[in-house]
């Protein structure tokens, strides 16, 4: 079988960059499990998913496990970030492997959440860190997490890497000349 | 415009689609009589005040219904339509 190339969705698009306070980079999540519990199985998906340091989460949720990462991404689903589904997990809920349908990307620095607000339809000064929300990026649908006061992690279909990239890059172009004018 | 997610809270109306009325989620029986599903598909009321229409929320997936009011605008409240009828 052919050795193919494997390519990460921000390749060869000019990341990191850096303009005024943000700086943006491309953020490689590793594998990303769609975790769908199955209909009131929610006590045992929270066992399944202890061995991580982590339950399911609530609505606008997300919790940090030492390995790996979950957040909510929707009515009845999580998405397990940077760890393989633990053992049991498949037995109570739905599993799908999302890795490489989505492009990871970081947004950090003080003026992170002021390049966020020209793009994203949330109140970002009430998005407290360690939450996370589903919203749009542009006409983009967004998974948009802060597990750090000045990160913000950005989920965006693989196939809109370069749009997105794009929409942000021109936002902290303009913010950039703002500040400087 | 904002608008309730009973799930992710209050959000920009550019997260929701608007479907129509709620009378789209009342199906009628499958062996209900012809005007029912006339009136299911086709017959709607024209409010002026209280109102109650379908919305989805795009970035969740989860199918709204909105309490609102045509006359002042003011919108009061929704719930999850997967969850009528549920205490």
């Amino acid at each position: 079988m052919a050795e193919l190339i494997a390519k990460s969705p921000g390749a060869g698009l000019h990341l990191p960059v850096t303009r005024g306070g943000a700086t943006l980079a491309e953020w490689l999540p590793g594998a990303i499990t769609s975790v769908a519990p199955f209909a009131g199985a929610g006590d045992k998906v929270d066992a399944a998913l202890t061995p991580l340091g982590m339950g399911f989460p609530a609505p606008n949720g997300m919790a940090q496990g030492k390995t790996a990462r979950i957040v909510w991404t929707g009515r009845g689903q999580a998405f397990l970030i940077g760890a393989p589904a633990p053992e049991g997990l498949g037995a109570v809920a739905a599993l799908t492997d999302q890795s490489d349908g989505w492009a990871g990307l970081r947004l950090a620095g003080p003026a992170a959440a002021d390049v966020l607000a020209r793009l994203v339809p949330l109140d970002l000064d009430s998005f407290a860190p360690g939450t996370a929300a589903r919203s749009l990026l542009g006409h983009m649908a967004l998974i948009l997490m802060r597990p750090d006061p000045e990160v913000w992690d950005i989920l965006v279909f693989r196939s809109m890497a370069r749009t997105a990239i794009h929409e942000l890059d021109t936002a902290m172009v303009q913010l950039a000349a703002r500040a400087a004018g | 415009m904002r608008i309730p997610c009973p799930l992710c809270g209050t959000r920009d109306r550019r997260e929701f689609t608007y479907y129509g009325s709620e009378d789209y989620a009342n199906r009628p029986a499958a062996d209900a009589p012809a005007q029912a599903w006339d009136d299911h598909l086709h017959n709607r009321d024209n409010p002026c005040g209280p109102t109650r229409d379908l919305w989805y929320h795009d970035p969740c997936g989860a199918w709204v219904r909105v309490h609102r009011d045509t006359a002042t605008h003011a919108v009061h409240g929704s719930d999850l339509v997967a969850e009528r009828g549920q205490a």
